[in-house]
């Protein structure tokens, strides 16, 4: 079913290598945050309304309960960022004076078990007096709305703005102006395992240590330090077995501070798991997005000009560290795509509301500026009268490097090469037949295509153009050679399921001629493993991957000057490879394990020509590099009922040099998952108060096995000039083209009724609402006459 | 999502559970039975019963009993008893047909018949296939025993007649002709999931025409209930497109829809239009 890259040659890069990472996963082995005791156990007590101020918290006698009255000195989150009109919105640990969210943790209980804890949480009284909430980020936008924040007037967190020079003149020399309202609703990252914290204070060295489920260790520690106010030396941070994260784990969570400093304020262990309302209602929302998006075409279907205006409903606060300009400020950079376009104008903007937080979730705004994008796209297909493929090929970018409207510089890509690929694959002339022979027994196929454009892998000067407080970017990894010849990679990155471990190891492998069996990548634990950035926005391969080549290639040079002293040979004659240096052309050789026992024993045989031990590291901060791919779904939609059936589902994808094709399969299949949640099924709802009504998984509901159709794979691979191991990022791809593609399919579907959707996710009370406005008569009727 | 404190009692006999059920249902005593509704609930604290009943071990409510007229199902036998013809006559097939789209697999090797009728959720199967069927609920109590009809059984969305110290002892379903037909059809967004209409029908034919059709509709409204017009849309009508169409239209009409934040009434009654039709539809096959 799936074509897999073939591998290349003998080497391991290239190998579906299977992941070193499941033996213990599989066999129930793995080693998750809620495994650990605790002495104590915390609930919280969170907030039922979405506005109003805290009259009163009346704790049960004798109960243990912290509320914010407690936290003298604690700092509040307050995440920044030096552009945008951004405003400073502060975060207090436990609600102050007043709630803003439903959800929002008023005060924390703390007993000897959880189930305890949760019977005191049960009798804590809270006396909020009732505001009015502001949930939609339209309403929050209108006049005399209720303010979330002083210090951000009218509810604008942000706002970001773009224009190129020469816009309104190409504007106005348009053969047609395409316009589309999307709507995308907002969406649960919805991690297999939700938030978990243990922390458990040491008598001896005074330290805490944070045990969380967390995608970016170092930057809890620094970030909890600070908000604290201790040493970061006093605080250790270990991520665990992390059951998926999605984005949802990268920022802090004002529960994570709580445990900490009860961990010291109690001198003893204190954990807290969430359970999965509080996640759906508390953790990071993301994805709630207006986009209204407007092209100018020239009279041959080529793209001009974009317009876009962008509305981001943030939720009540910004999150740590990307702040909630991560999606309206992405949306922003990235909304041109992959076409050709050099004209364009922007605004976005954050909107504060009384919802959940927005936060980071796998794709942030791409999928969604995909969807709209992608939409417009075949909806000027049909006002031009060609079709949906044509369209693309006129506008796809086909030479590079190419500078986009916004400055971003795209590497070497194969827009036009994945199309083509995707519709030949697909057999796009043997569905027509199909779907019209279908409509003809009343059944109605659609088929849709999806081009984009994934930036991945990039380093500091990308997150420096947001004007982040906070900069992440660059990877460093530290690679030491033992006495006994095994090897160990300590890095910065903290994989949570995407098997960096394996494909780490496959890089150093090639690179210092050992197998993959001897070599451990060390991660997770600030006290064991280099200050890093974790793992986010397809990143961890191109920058840890490539900080791993830069630290083995030392290592490689370093071998090979040693087998050079000890074999007495020149350097350029050794060959290293099967664990073992050798004099090329002939049969005097030395192990790996042995050169490495005498870097540390031997030391005086290298008269002070080369340092002892077999430690290197190595640092990369690449400027970043753009993954690409063609997505293309075919569905039946059922018109009676309005539901959606993936028939197939194909990608095209070109993510560079690819390391691990099975892991690489294993992202995108992954992605186009959430993908399929986010075009048909998942969407939290809030009701005009503003509670969620959505919180369970049989309400919030992610798509299941069943609802997986089957999925064609075919990868081309562009070596990439941005990334020294020339692999590109792809962790995001599957979930930024599948809303797009579905949807467009869906459209297609419902073409012969003239009915359209442009918001996601494509339930089928959308699609029967839209077939509603679409017919005059009663479906049943437009059925009969059989368009 | 730790349930509260509560006392689970373990009777072994039918007197003994109706004895601890009449002690403990003034202080919100249960029966537990598969615990697939009510474990949940319970985590989520939207119930708090302070004892718990539990039935598992109660001897010989695991029956399925049949006397060529009637098929009892007692207590303890679970969904997953209904993976096979449980009785050679079409009722065991439509049991069987209709069991496969109760949640998914684990949940319907422990979730009971009985409890499914006990806790009345508007879109459940069973519930929808015992009014269909006009079946019997037999309640058990210290107090004695009673027999329930369907009609009177279900009074609302998870409100039932049966009173608090009572056992759910046993459904009695009456078996269908042997050349009786029937249809049935849900919607769900998910597979497993709940339905958000479902339809069962069963009928027979006399001279070419329906005879005797039972439309029942569930999930559409508080309470699962047949459709007499839908019905009268069928009877002296030849099985086909015509008729189908014409109950369908009937029952979306008549019913009185449960609305929801994405479920407006219009759209449930498309729904109960479709399930309906596409009930009636499979009944031919
Ligand atoms: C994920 C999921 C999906 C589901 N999907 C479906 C579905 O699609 N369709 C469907 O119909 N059901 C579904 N269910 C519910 C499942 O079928 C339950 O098993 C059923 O509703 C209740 O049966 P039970 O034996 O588990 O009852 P319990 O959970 O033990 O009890 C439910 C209620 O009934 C009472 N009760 C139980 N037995 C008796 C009795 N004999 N006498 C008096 N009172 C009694 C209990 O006190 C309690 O109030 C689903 C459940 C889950 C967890």
């Amino acid at each position: 079913m799936t074509a897999h890259t073939k591998g290349t040659g003998l080497k391991w890069v290239g190998r579906a290598m299977r992941r070193v990472e499941d033996p213990a996963l599989v066999q129930g082995q793995g080693k998750f945050t809620a495994d650990l005791p605790a002495a104590h156990w915390v609930r919280f007590v969170r907030s039922p309304n979405a506005a109003g101020r805290i009259i009163g918290i009346n704790k049960p006698d004798g109960a243990l309960v912290i509320t914010a009255a407690d936290l003298t000195g604690v700092k509040k989150i307050t995440p920044m960022l030096h552009k945008f009109a951004y405003r400073a919105v502060a975060q207090p640990i436990l609600a102050e004076n007043v709630v803003r969210y439903v959800g929002e943790a008023v005060a924390a209980v703390v007993a000897a078990s959880e189930e305890e804890a949760e019977d005191i949480a049960d009798l804590v009284e809270l006396d909020i007096e009732q505001t009015a909430p502001v949930i939609d980020s339209r309403d929050a936008l209108a006049d005399g709305a209720p303010q979330i924040h002083a210090i951000a007037p009218g509810n604008v967190i942000l706002e970001g703005k773009h224009k190129t020079p020469g816009f309104d003149e190409v504007w106005a020399s348009a053969a047609k102006i395409i316009t589309l309202d999307a709507r995308s609703n907002r969406q649960n990252a919805t991690p297999m395992e939700a938030r978990a914290g243990h922390a458990v204070f040491d008598a001896v060295s005074g330290r805490v240590t944070l045990t969380c489920t967390t995608q970016m260790p170092h930057l809890m520690r620094t970030a909890i330090a600070d908000v604290l106010g201790m040493r970061e030396s006093d605080l250790r941070v270990i991520a665990p077995d992390v059951g998926g994260g999605f984005g949802q784990k990268m920022s802090l969570c004002a529960e994570y501070v709580v445990l900490v400093w009860l961990a010291r304020k109690l001198k003893s262990s204190v954990a807290w798991t969430e359970d999965r309302r509080e996640n759906l209602i508390a953790s990071f929302h993301s994805r709630d997005q207006y986009i209204k998006l407007e092209a100018a075409f020239d009279k041959d279907a080529k793209l001009l000009a974009l317009h876009a205006d962008v509305i981001s409903n943030v939720g009540a606060y910004s999150c740590f560290p990307t702040t909630s300009g991560v999606e309206p400020l992405m949306a922003m950079a990235e909304m041109p795509g992959p076409y050709d376009v050099q004209q364009y104008q922007c605004r976005a903007r954050g909107v504060l509301t009384n919802t959940c937080t927005m936060a980071a979730y796998r794709g942030v705004s791409r999928p969604i500026i995909t969807f709209t994008l992608e939409r417009l796209m075949d909806k000027a297909a049909n006002a031009f009268g060609i079709d949906a493929i044509d369209i693309r090929r006129r506008n796809l970018i086909d030479t590079f490097p190419y500078t986009s409207a916004m400055g971003l510089v795209y590497d070497e890509a194969t827009y036009q090469q994945t199309l083509e690929m995707a519709v030949k694959a697909i057999d796009v002339p043997a569905f027509r037949a199909r779907q019209t022979a279908a409509r003809a027994q009343g059944r109605y196929l659609g088929l849709g295509i999806a081009t984009f454009s994934e930036r991945t892998g990039y380093g500091s000067p990308a997150f420096a153009a947001r004007g982040m407080e906070i900069t992440p970017g660059w990877e460093t990894v530290i690679l030491t050679v033992d006495p006994s010849g095994f090897v160990e990679a300590r890095i910065g990155s903290s994989p949570h399921g995407q098997g960096l471990r394996t494909t780490l190891a496959q890089i150093i492998a090639d690179e210092i001629g050992v197998t993959p069996d001897i070599i451990k990548i060390i991660h997770g634990d600030t006290d064991t493993s280099p200050y890093g950035w974790g793992t986010f926005a397809s990143r961890s391969l191109v920058i840890s991957g490539g900080a791993t080549l830069i630290a083995a290639q030392k290592v490689r040079a370093k071998l090979i000057k040693i087998a050079s002293h000890l074999l007495e040979a020149s350097p350029d004659d050794i060959v290293l490879a099967d664990g073992a240096a050798t004099v090329a052309g002939t049969d005097r050789s030395i192990t790996i394990g042995k050169m490495a026992r005498e870097a540390y024993t031997q030391t005086h045989k290298f008269k002070g020509e080369i340092e002892p031990g077999m430690t290197e590291s190595g640092t990369y901060d690449p400027p970043g590099t753009f993954s690409n791919a063609c997505h293309v779904a075919i569905v039946e939609v059922d018109i009676e009922t309005g539901q959606t059936k993936i028939e197939k589902f194909l990608v095209a994808e070109d993510a560079g040099k690819i390391i691990n094709p099975m892991i690489a399969d294993g992202q995108v299949i992954g992605g186009i998952a959430q993908g399929i949640g986010n075009a048909l099924l998942e969407e939290i709802i809030y009701d005009e108060h503003g509670v969620p009504t959505t919180a369970t998984l049989a309400d919030y509901m992610p798509p299941t096995a069943r609802e997986m159709p089957p999925i064609e794979l075919h990868h081309i691979e562009t070596m990439s000039t941005q990334s020294i191991t020339k692999a590109k990022g792809l962790g995001e791809g599957g979930c930024i083209g599948a809303p797009a593609a579905i949807v467009n399919a869906i459209n297609d579907a419902l073409s012969p009724f003239g009915a359209a959707l442009d918001e996601i996710p494509a339930t089928p009370q959308r699609v029967r609402a839209a077939l509603r406005t679409a017919l005059s008569s009663p479906l049943w009727e437009g059925e009969k006459s059989n368009p | 999502m730790k349930p509260a404190p509560f006392i689970r009692h373990v009777p072994k006999t039918l007197d003994e559970a109706l004895k601890i059920l009449a002690q403990v249902a003034p202080e919100d005593g249960r029966v537990l039975a598969g615990g697939q509704s009510l474990v949940p609930i319970m985590a989520f604290r939207l119930a708090k019963p302070a004892h718990l009943v539990d039935i598992n071990e109660v001897e010989n409510l695991d029956k399925i009993g049949n006397d060529g007229k009637i098929l009892r199902i007692g207590a303890r036998v679970r969904h997953g008893a209904f993976h096979t013809s449980v009785v050679d006559n079409p009722l065991g097939a439509l049991l069987t047909f209709v069991a496969r789209h109760i949640a998914h697999y684990p949940i319907r090797m422990r979730g009971t018949f009985c409890g499914s009728l006990a806790h009345a959720d508007p879109a459940s199967e069973w519930c929808l296939t015992a009014a269909t069927l006009d079946a019997t609920m037999v309640a058990k109590s210290t107090r004695g025993e009673r027999a329930i009809k369907a009609v009177d059984y279900f009074e609302g969305i998870m409100s039932t007649a049966l009173a608090e110290d009572e056992l759910l002892a046993e459904v009695h379903l009456p078996l269908l002709a042997a050349e009786a037909k029937f249809g049935f059809n849900e919607f769900s967004r998910r597979a497993g999931d709940f339905a958000m209409s479902a339809s069962l029908v069963t009928y027979t034919i006399k001279n070419g025409k329906i005879a005797g059709a039972h439309v029942g509709v569930g999930g559409a409204e508080p309470s699962p209930r047949r459709i007499a017009e839908a019905e009268a849309a069928l009877n002296g009508q030849a099985p086909g497109d015509e008729a189908f169409r014409a109950a369908a239209e009937a029952a979306a009409s008549v019913i009185e829809p449960l609305e929801d934040h994405q479920t407006t009434g219009e759209y449930r009654r498309d729904l109960v239009r479709a399930v309906v039709r596409r009930a009636l539809e499979n009944s031919q096959q």
